[in-house]
């Protein structure tokens, strides 16, 4: 496969394709943007329930592999889309911590510079077009994405995370349906946490595999485990490969769960608590801890000395976005549209 | 090469897209049926012929999901020109255009720009009836992060719309059905109409009329008419709905003293209402000599009958009686 | 709130509308929807209902008279609101068809509707306002030629002392009694040409028919010798003193001595030395005095400030400047606007005797003819004297007849014995 491998695979050709393709470096990197994932969230939420932020926030505690995943074999140049649950694309991609958690405190220093919040973070220089608070919202965006680069013969690729409540949406049906028909450079990632805020797959999608959507607009459509980053990666790469040879697009549907509720406010109704402990049990992180220690691609204090440096990361962004500058009020037409910019005087 | 030459305003709005696209790459236009049939009332004709089906790209019949392309697009680097069949079908697609194309430099920081286009066929006469016949530029009007203009006259619909192609903004370019065989002078250089910026296309002493599109022409026929009688009304082609040209009103208003606003859009919280707002907000306010009118569509879908379908909206009689009454101190 | 009944439009090209009958009584109380009065246009009668409940105050709306729509007629108070009589006074804009019932006291009712509402604010547009700000002009004092008696523009053009440059608001209708179309109807097409209005005969036009039908005027004339003065003209004449070119420096006119005599004598008559506005009489400390000066194609009326204080040299000089300004059309807002009274003088054109028209804001205005030789008795023989008739105009609403009387004695007492202006 068109594989992104820098240095010596980090497993022997028995290996599955994951393990194989890949090197030690970057499964590393993996398992640290899943820690970092997951302890931005941690800390994210901690400071909303001490009322240090503002607005609220979705988390994707329990998909880090799908996001990472989905992301390992990308450059800059490829774009993605992202979802309102979208941290973890945001960090899959390769944006920095501090950069995010000062977007959280509303700071000139945030990625958006303290206009977008959790719900709209996105990094336009790692390819990432943003996160974004309509369901559905970012599918025709990605499609988009993906003529542009059609347009200009470019060998990149659009990657659309979505979730299970958008692929109701028209959105979806016609976004697909225009990729099909141009052969667009574009993998639609369906993350499935089985749930549209409280209603269940089940009780609001016609098939029970929303992969199987894929039929009716004649591309591929595979659904894989998304809580392994392993069986993500595999499904995407090749994907992403057909994509880059001019073959079109393609599905993936990610299994997964969160194991937080929508939003802060959710209080769970809907779901019991032995499901949720069941899919705690079904972690992402340490189960690719476990592969990459069977592997012999990390030891445990290899693993440990990652966390660490996470836990340090997270920390010092923190600090860095308490300390950010506020935005003042005479500047709140920046960046509506860049003739308010230049009569403001000031550069995108 | 003589520049002297008269273009119909379809032709002017078609000789734009090419010139756009001969002069950049990245310039291609999407819609539905642009391609070999040429566009619903024949704006875009030929074109593939000359650019290819990758430059002229007929979509599906999918409002929501080709705007939204074109968005995605712009945001990747490309200049799409999205050409909605009928204005009133934007509706579909509100949420690319006004959640996403407008907000999405805005959320980002100012760290993106959207340069798509969406073509806007509007306004009514054509007995295409409700769902055909819209004027909503107001409703785009209110959305900040969208630019909105609406040529009168051949010449700024080529220019209008090469200045929306240029611009880094989404811009929407409203052109009314019944413009597109009226005929002007078009220069044959790719110039540039300024958006934002609107133009007396009748200089008057006595009242100023703010119109746009089709509603210019028939308030520079009642100035002719008023003009037999002593009466002479200023008339400012509005040509951007937004940003609004607030400077160009204002001084006139200062001028004559008298304000009507002309518009095709239903007249509650439409245009005029902003144009009234605006002058009553600003310095003209104390050169007022009479109460502000506006003169706007009805308040109702537009009719199928051609009796009721003229009654809807505007109408140069009309115009006249009102601008008599405003000035003659009637109101 | 009280509710206003107004003259409505029924009619799709109406303007104005007749009172055939009202309904009603003044204090009745109405229902709304209650008949009011019936209205008379070009095509039918219609019954007018009322708009509202309460107690309804009816102006001295007259039946029959014509009347502009949208003119105020009737005030109705709701419970709780004090029924004040209704003093609004609709517009007539023309008489009624000749047919109709012999003008009564109706008929002397004002074109224009006071600009007051039921709140007393007056109704004006901004512009208006503006003007009357800069200008230092009470919008209470204005009539409104506007919609329901809105003040525009044009109507502080016609408070102002004295014609200005071209109106901006040209357009404005002029009230008359006669369409254009009816007018030139009783004329032979080609018999006459048309000279357009320009911006100084409409404002004469306009602000002389609001004058003379919202200002109650009253005339007293009297007669004054003019020996004296003639014989006291010519010494100092005699004796003016010469510039550099030989030429005497001021030649004083019979009309430079009005000018001062009528200014001390309002300086006498304070009561006299007024302006009628809603909010009271204004008390003016020095007299300003006003000239007509007769230009091509209209009149100005340019202002001697102060002249009690001025010597008759210094008045005389200033009045040769001023027409001459006046001529050239150069005055300035400065050299017509306010005023006290005014001096119109015809009598170098013969005319023995004549009433002028007040001038707002002034409160009087002297109408002066020629000087005439007339045998007047003295100790019950003729003797041959200069006589000069002098008019005085008085504004009711300011000026009492006794007190116009005793301006009118004052300035007749200083022209036949001129020597008691220099005391």
């Amino acid at each position: 496969m068109a594989t992104k491998t820098t240095g010596k695979p980090a497993a022997g050709k028995n290996a599955r394709p994951f393990y194989a393709n890949h090197s030690a470096a970057q499964l590393k990197e993996a398992l640290r943007r899943m820690y970092l994932i997951r302890r931005f969230e941690e800390m994210a939420e901690e400071s909303y329930v001490r009322g240090l932020t503002h607005g609220t926030m979705h988390l994707s505690v329990g998909q880090e592999a799908t996001a990472v995943g989905a992301c390992m074999d990308l450059s800059n140049a490829d774009y993605i889309t992202s979802t309102h649950r979208g941290h973890g694309h945001c960090i899959g991609k390769g944006a920095e911590v501090k950069f995010m958690f000062a977007e959280f405190f509303g700071k000139e220093e945030g990625y958006c510079r303290g206009r977008g919040g959790s719900m709209h973070i996105a990094d336009p220089a790692t390819g990432n077009l943003g996160a974004n608070g309509i369901v559905g919202g970012g599918l025709p965006l990605a499609t988009g994405a993906a003529l542009a680069i059609k347009q200009r013969k470019g060998k990149d690729v659009a990657i659309c995370f979505f979730g299970d409540g958008a692929q109701n949406e028209g959105a979806f049906h016609e976004a697909l349906n225009m990729a099909a028909v141009w052969k667009l450079p574009v993998v639609y990632v369906c993350e499935n946490n089985q749930y549209g805020m409280s209603v269940s797959t089940a009780r609001s999608t016609a098939v029970k595999d929303v992969a199987t959507r894929a039929i009716a607009y004649n591309m591929p459509g595979v659904t894989v485990d998304g809580n392994s980053i392993a069986d993500v990666n595999e499904a995407v790469s090749a994907a992403i490969e057909r994509a880059r040879n001019g073959e079109g697009p393609s599905l993936v549907e990610c299994k997964t769960y969160r194991t937080k509720g929508h939003s802060r406010s959710d209080r769970n109704r809907y779901r019991s608590k032995e499901e949720i402990e069941e899919w705690k049990g079904k972690d992402p992180i340490p189960a690719f801890e476990k592969d990459l220690e069977a592997h012999g691609i990390a030891s445990r204090s290899e693993i440990d000395a990652i966390r660490e440096a996470v836990e340090k990361e997270v920390q010092d962004g923190f600090n860095f976005a308490t300390s950010g500058t506020n935005p003042t009020p005479d500047s709140l037409l920046r960046g509506v549209t860049t003739t308010d910019d230049i009569a403001m005087g000031v550069e995108a | 090469m003589s520049d002297i030459r008269e273009l119909s305003f379809s032709a002017a709005v078609q000789e734009a897209l090419a010139q756009a696209m001969e002069a950049d790459e990245r310039v291609f236009l999407m819609g539905e049926d642009i391609g070999v049939y040429g566009g619903a009332f024949q704006v875009t004709g030929d074109l593939v012929h000359r650019f290819g089906e990758d430059r002229v790209r007929d979509t599906p019949i999918a409002e929501l999901g080709g705007a939204g392309v074109a968005v995605g697009a712009a945001v990747a680097g490309a200049r799409p020109v999205y050409e909605f069949q009928f204005s009133d079908f934007a509706t579909l697609a509100m949420e690319q255009i006004v959640n996403q194309a407008a907000k999405m430099r805005f959320m980002l920081g100012g760290k993106v720009s959207v340069p798509v286009v969406f073509r806007m066929p509007c306004g009514s006469g054509t007995g295409a009836a409700a769902q055909h016949s819209q004027s909503l530029e107001a409703w785009f009007g209110h959305v900040p992060g969208l630019k909105v203009v609406e040529a009168s006259t051949p010449e700024d619909a080529k220019g209008l719309l090469l200045a929306a192609i240029d611009d880094p903004d989404p811009v929407l370019v409203f052109e009314h059905k019944l413009l597109y065989k009226v005929k002007g002078h078009v220069p044959a250089g790719m110039y540039r109409t300024p958006i934002g910026k609107a133009v007396v296309r009748r200089e008057g002493k006595h009242a100023t009329v703010v119109a746009a599109a089709i509603m210019v022409h028939k308030a520079l026929e009642a100035a002719e008419i008023l003009a037999k009688e002593g009466i002479d009304i200023e008339v400012i082609d509005l040509r951007t709905i937004r940003p609004i040209d607030g400077p160009t009103i204002i001084e006139s208003v200062k001028k004559t003293s008298r304000l009507a606003c002309v518009y095709e859009g239903v007249k509650t919280l439409g245009i005029g209402a902003e144009i009234s707002a605006l002058v009553a907000e600003s310095e003209a306010f104390d050169y007022l000599d009479a109460p502000i009118l506006r003169l706007g569509g009805s308040e109702s879908p537009i009719p199928y009958s051609p009796i009721l379908e003229k009654a809807a909206v505007p109408q140069t009689d009309g115009i006249v009686e009102s601008l008599r009454d405003l000035v003659k101190g009637r109101i | 709130m009280a509710a206003e009944v107004i003259l409505p439009k029924v009619d799709m090209d109406m303007t104005t509308g007749t009172i055939a009958v009202w309904h009603v009584k003044d204090g009745d109380t109405v229902k709304k929807g209650q008949p009011l009065f019936d209205i008379e246009t070009d095509k039918a009668a219609m019954e007018i209902e009322s708009p509202a409940d309460g107690v309804i105050r009816i102006g001295n709306a007259p039946v029959k008279a014509v009347v502009p729509i949208g003119t105020v007629v009737a005030m109705i108070y709701g419970a709780g609101e004090e029924p004040k009589a209704f003093s609004g006074a609709p517009a007539a804009v023309a008489s009624p068809a000749a047919d109709a019932a012999p003008a009564g006291p109706a008929a002397l009712l004002p074109v224009v509707a006071p600009a007051v509402d039921a709140t007393g604010k007056a109704r004006a547009t901004p512009l208006a306002r503006r003007l009357a700000r800069q200008q230092g002009i009470s919008l209470a004092a204005l009539a409104g030629t506007g919609p329901r008696g809105r003040i525009v523009a044009a109507d502080l053009a016609n408070a102002r002392p004295a014609p200005a440059a071209a109106s901006t608001t040209a357009g404005t209708a002029i009230a008359s009694g006669m369409s254009t179309e009816a007018v030139k109807a009783l004329y032979e097409a080609g018999s006459y040409s048309v000279t357009p209005l320009d911006g100084m005969r409409r404002t004469i036009a306009q602000r002389l028919v609001q004058s003379k039908q919202t200002v109650p005027h009253f005339y007293l004339t009297a007669s004054c010798t003019l020996d004296e003065l003639l014989a006291i003209r010519e010494r100092l004449n005699a004796h003016a003193p010469k510039g550099e070119d030989k030429q005497p420096l001021w030649k004083l006119s019979v009309n430079d001595f009005i000018i001062k005599a009528l200014a001390l004598a309002l300086q006498r008559v304070p009561a006299a030395n007024v302006t009628f506005t809603d909010e009271g009489i204004l008390q003016h400390r020095v007299s300003d005095v006003g000239v007509a000066v007769a230009i091509e194609g209209g009149l100005f009326t340019p202002v001697i400030r102060a002249a009690e204080t001025k010597s008759l040299s210094r008045i005389s000089i200033e009045m040769k400047e001023l027409a001459a300004k006046a001529r050239a059309r150069q005055l300035k807002p400065a050299d017509y606007q306010g005023g006290t009274s005014a001096v119109s003088n015809l009598g170098m054109f013969g005319v023995e005797q004549f009433n002028a028209i007040i001038n707002p804001p002034h409160a009087t205005i002297l109408a002066v003819g020629a000087g005439v030789e007339t045998f007047v008795p003295v100790n019950r023989q003729p003797v041959l004297k200069t006589q000069m008739k002098a008019t005085l105009s008085c504004d009711h609403r300011a000026v009492d007849g006794a007190v116009g009387a005793q301006l009118l004695k004052a300035f007749r007492e200083l022209v036949e014995e001129p020597a008691l202006m220099m005391a």
